[in-house]
């Protein structure tokens, strides 16, 4: 690892001021779970780490009559065990609580999960975001076992591997933003994209600009819920996700559903052709299945990484089912 | 007279003592390390820095295959902190494989030979590289083995009422020691050199390094007190080990070289792969008629090792043909039971298909034709009917598929397994002191089996001492001679030697001791701390007062494996049963419950006996659920070199685990035999069996990930 300068600002515009406008000389530091590897495997080569560390009110859970509003320092453990939160969106608070180890748990922040890079190995080893060789994709030639299903004309085959994105996004979060130009605020979802050339992020951060709070509308009667295929128990990042939220009706009849992927696409992956699916019906087993079924209509997938397809169909079913509370077996 | 009476009594053949008078072998003894090594007070390899010790640090070739066209180490000589640079391959040499070595550094720390690294100038001319060796079709080049034949295999697979063929295949994993490979090198004198080592051959490193290095046997040291693991993959001191030597004498200071990571994972072996076309032939009774296998697999530029096929069943008529595939990767070592996993897996997988087809429980296909298992058949009927109790396999099993509604599908699956496990050449020192206290010298490494605690149980309940009044010093070349610990054969090994060096000290105690009891030596026995007549246990001598008779000297006798009488044999026979659950739709394999029932002879130790066989389940589940290393088809390097990526079974994956140990008459008479790789070739074999069972279709690729299961769904289970 070279030399790297540490700031520690202790207001918001001071880290801003640090950061500067170069992306790739300056980062913001939070838990650095993720940084910090890559730094080591000198895939990012940050000169200043700007620590946000010391930035007052970047903590915490507090509850508004907006909602809620959640500080991206705050680290996830923190997060899984908030009363305020577990009570609002449990859903959102077991997802916090299940991901990496408890070790991870302790020192990640909301805003670094949100935030972090991808897991894509080409990446990891170098071959940068888009691991474009000459023109080439060496995804689509090589081992695109985890890559994405969805989302991937190309040249971004990665994954998003934020596992609390698809929830928050499901349930309607909006991103604080804070920059030279001040704050501004966008729905989360929008705070993802996919590159489409080489220097181009997963994310829309401006340069300079740091997420500073998470805001989550009240969860106002919706059912939320998550699946998970994950491998291991623990310690793994999950194969696919789906993340559910659903207004209904006392008969049970969906107004408004909204149904996000994870791990499947560059990006937190809405799935509106599902979402269609459940308009105006009542979830059961078969129409949960139909939903699951819309959700990966589009996908498209090659020998290696079409178990996704199957992986993202029964995450969806199974957050549908579990949201609308009903037993598979009957 | 007197030197008759010494050859007399070193010919004795020795023996172990009747279990009735056996006080701590068999017993369920903790490690005697387990403190130090909990506390952090073990120091490994990794944990010694002599003062003013440098970091050395390899740069390594990025291309699998390429040609070293240009090297100029010079700019990294004369950076800060930097005590010495060299090459390591000179230009023009081809290289082989992603990772391997082309220069060195020392450094005043790791950071800064780092940096020096960067420093060096190097270019290659990049070749062909050929890594995807599942693709026979597409090999440059395949190295076809012999064919083994007996009887008419294709005479008797035409005649057979009911066969099957299936194509199975096992993925390459790795070793992944907690400890990664490398050692500390420090010149005492202009030619004499101590290594501290991570290595499972102490005697044998010593020799390697004064060969690489020029300079007489005798005047290395090698220290392994304490080693991280090494699963078969640390026989030898690598290039690495020499280069770091040579790294010390250039800077004259002590250099460490420990693999990081990745590079271990890179380039310090792994177990090959292995594919294989099989078709097996029987009666519709279930007696086995015929086989064929044409298997393949790739353990780097020299090919793979041939699994034995047909495994464990000496089918009458059989022909079998191996293919060594050469790849541009890093050679595969020996893996925890060389070929043994594979071979189960490939053999009991396609078994396991042939029952379905005969719609017989494998259990009774497996019991049908244990009679050609050879001299293990008993052993094995007994470890069955065992193995059956505790997982209630004939009364839970159903036919393949389970048809319970829903997503979660469960099932049993078994295997079958054997290894040698013979006592390897080893030498022991015993001292008795006067103070009554004991102590073993071997120069044996423990490589996390428990070794030292062994010796210490054989000497402590050979002289009728108690535990804490003998030392074990293990781990240090100077002392006598021991083998490798490779093959299960350090248990053996050293508890033989000891057993015969204890035995030889108590001649000596014995003939002073007579005397004074108005006995014979040979009616004298050494128990509870004192030195007694077996037929008149008041007449004795405690220790002390029978070592008072040799004044102020300690005794000291030495014992050697092998040596007269039988003290360890060679063949085990194992029986292991999984219970697995799978969910259909996601693939996701969840292990519910493992059976392993073992032979190993006799037992000195139960509990790290027992340890060997909890850590093979352990290891096994991890490389029928999860290991697997991805080798990148574009640029020949290992993907997964981390542990976040090259996933294993952590506690949530292992399930139930259920050991039986097989002890008592038929088992100990034969004498102490070597444990630790038989218990690891049936998991995967018995998994991939249960897996099949549950789902209705069989996974024929290993590691059984969800994407291998889903696949396998897709398709009905043709590969």
């Amino acid at each position: 690892m070279h030399p790297i300068e540490y700031a520690s600002p202790n207001t918001r515009e001071q880290a801003v001021k640090l950061l500067g406008t170069d992306p790739a000389a300056a980062a913001p530091f939070a838990g650095g779970s993720d940084l910090l590897g890559l730094m080591k495997d000198g895939v990012e080569t940050p000169k200043r780490l700007v620590s946000l560390k010391g930035i007052a009110g970047l903590t915490g859970v507090r509850s508004e009559s907006g909602g809620l509003r959640i500080g991206a320092l705050t680290v996830l453990d923190d997060l899984a065990a908030d009363a305020a939160l577990g009570f609002e969106y449990p859903a959102v608070t077991a997802a916090a609580g299940r991901l990496a180890g408890p070790q991870i748990r302790n020192v990640a922040t909301l805003g670094g999960n949100l935030l972090q890079r991808p897991r894509c190995w080409y990446y990891r080893n170098g071959f940068g975001l888009l691991a474009l060789r000459d023109g080439k994709s060496m995804v689509v030639d090589g081992d695109y076992r985890y890559h994405a299903i969805l989302g991937n004309e190309g040249p971004a085959y990665f994954v998003s591997p934020s596992t609390l994105a698809p929830v928050l996004v499901a349930v309607g979060a909006q991103a604080v933003l804070f920059g030279p130009q001040g704050e501004r605020r966008i729905e989360l979802e929008k705070l993802y994209r996919i590159p489409k050339q080489p220097g181009e992020r997963e994310h829309d951060l401006r340069p300079g600009e740091i997420l500073t709070e998470v805001h989550l509308p009240p969860a106002a009667g919706r059912k939320v819920a998550s699946y998970e295929v994950r491998q291991r128990t623990s310690l793994d990042w999950s194969l696919a996700t789906a993340s559910v939220a659903l207004e209904m009706l006392p008969d049970g009849k969906v107004t408004q559903a909204r149904v996000v992927l994870g791990q499947v696409a560059p990006m937190p992956w809405v799935a509106l052709a599902a979402a269609e699916v459940l308009k105006g019906k009542q979830i059961d087993v078969a129409l949960a299945t139909q939903a699951g079924e819309a959700a990966v209509h589009s996908a498209v997938a090659l020998e290696k990484n079409r178990y996704k397809i199957q992986l993202a169909k029964t995450a969806v079913k199974r957050a549908l089912i579990a949201a609308a509370g009903i037993i598979e077996d009957e | 007279m007197a030197d008759q009476a010494d050859s007399k009594t070193d010919a004795k053949a020795a023996t172990w003592p009747k279990a009735e008078d056996r006080r701590l072998l068999g017993q369920r003894i903790s490690r005697l390390d387990g403190p130090a090594k909990a506390s952090g007070r073990a120091k490994y390899t990794y944990d010694i820095k002599p003062p003013g010790m440098l970091w050395g640090k390899m740069l390594r070739c990025p291309h699998a295959h390429a040609r070293l066209t240009a090297l100029d180490v010079a700019p990294a000589q004369g950076m800060p902190g930097v005590k010495a640079v060299m090459a390591v391959q000179k230009p023009g040499a081809e290289i082989q494989w992603s990772f391997d070595e082309i220069a060195a550094v020392a450094a005043t720390s790791e950071a800064l030979a780092e940096a020096a690294l960067k420093a060096i100038k190097v270019e290659y001319e990049v070749l062909p590289h050929f890594v995807t060796e599942e693709k026979l079709a597409a090999a440059p080049q395949v190295n076809p083995g012999k064919e083994e034949t007996e009887g008419d295999a294709a005479g008797a697979l035409a005649a057979a009422e009911v066969k099957i063929k299936g194509s199975y295949f096992a993925a390459p994993v790795a070793h992944n020691c907690m400890e990664a490979h490398g050692q500390i090198c420090h010149w005492t004198e202009p030619d004499h050199l101590t290594a501290w080592c991570s290595t499972q051959a102490v005697s044998g490193a010593a020799s390697q390094f004064a060969e690489g290095l020029g300079i007489p046997a005798a005047n290395v040291r090698v220290i392994a007190d304490y080693v991280g693991g090494g699963f078969g993959s640390k026989f030898n001191v690598d290039r690495w080990g020499i280069v770091c030597a040579q790294l010390a004498k250039l800077a004259n200071a002590p250099v460490k070289i420990m693999l990081d990571r990745h590079s271990e994972l890179a380039v310090a072996g792994d177990r090959p792969s292995a594919f294989a076309e099989i078709e097996v032939g029987a009666k519709k009774d279930g007696t086995l008629t015929a086989w064929t296998s044409k298997s393949w697999g790739s353990g780097g530029p020299g090919g793979a090792g041939n699994p034995p096929l047909p495994y464990v069943f000496q089918i009458p008529n059989r022909k079998h043909q191996h293919s060594a595939v050469p790849t541009h990767r890093a050679s595969s070592r020996a893996w925890r039971a060389p070929n043994h996993p594979q071979a189960a897996f490939l053999t009991m997988s396609a078994l396991d298909d042939l029952a379905a087809a005969l719609g017989m429980n494998p259990y009774d296909v497996v019991a049908q034709n244990l009679s050609i298992t050879g001299r293990l058949e008993k052993i094995y009927r007994e470890e069955l009917e065992i193995a059956d109790q505790l997982m209630g396999f004939r009364q839970r099993w159903h036919p393949r598929g389970d048809a319970t509604k829903g997503p979660i599908k469960r099932g049993l699956g078994m295997s079958l397994h054997t290894w040698g496990g013979r006592g390897h050449r080893s030498n022991c020192e015993v001292t008795i002191h006067p103070d009554a206290t004991a102590e073993a010298k071997i120069s044996s490494q423990d490589i996390g089996t428990g070794t030292r605690t062994v010796i210490a149980v054989v000497l402590a309940d050979s002289l009728g001492l108690p535990l804490d009044a003998v030392q074990v010093r293990i781990g240090d070349s100077r002392y006598p001679a021991s083998s490798a610990s490779g093959g299960s054969t350090t248990v053996g090994g050293v508890s033989s030697a000891t057993r015969r060096a204890a035995l030889a000290a108590l001649d000596q105690v014995f003939a002073k001791a007579a005397p004074e009891l108005k006995a014979q030596p040979e009616e004298l026995e050494a128990a509870e701390g004192k030195i007694r007549v077996k037929a008149a246990p008041d007449r004795s001598l405690t220790w002390k007062q029978a070592m008072a008779l040799f004044g102020r000297s300690p005794v000291t006798a030495t014992g050697a494996n092998p040596g007269a009488g039988n003290l360890t044999d060679s063949g085990v026979g194992g029986v292991q049963m999984a219970d697995v659950t799978v969910d259909v739709e996601t693939g996701i394999l969840k292990i519910q419950k493992m059976v392993a029932v073992q032979d190993c002879g006799l037992i000195v130790d139960l509990k790290t006996a027992e340890s060997q066989v909890y850590g093979s389940l352990i290891m096994g589940i991890s490389t029928a659920l999860a290991e697997e290393k991805v080798i990148d088809p574009v640029t020949g390097m290992t993907l997964n070199h981390d542990f976040e990526t090259y996933k294993m079974a952590g506690f949530g994956d292992i399930g139930e685990l259920v050991v039986r140990m097989m002890t008592g008459p038929g088992y100990d008479e034969r004498g102490v035999i070597g444990v630790g790789e038989p218990p690891m070739v049936s998991p995967l074999a018995a998994i991939a069996n249960a897996a099949a069972n549950a789902i209705g279709v069989r996974v024929p690729w290993a590691p059984l990930t969800p994407r291998r299961v889903l696949d396998a769904l897709s398709t009905k289970g043709v590969a």
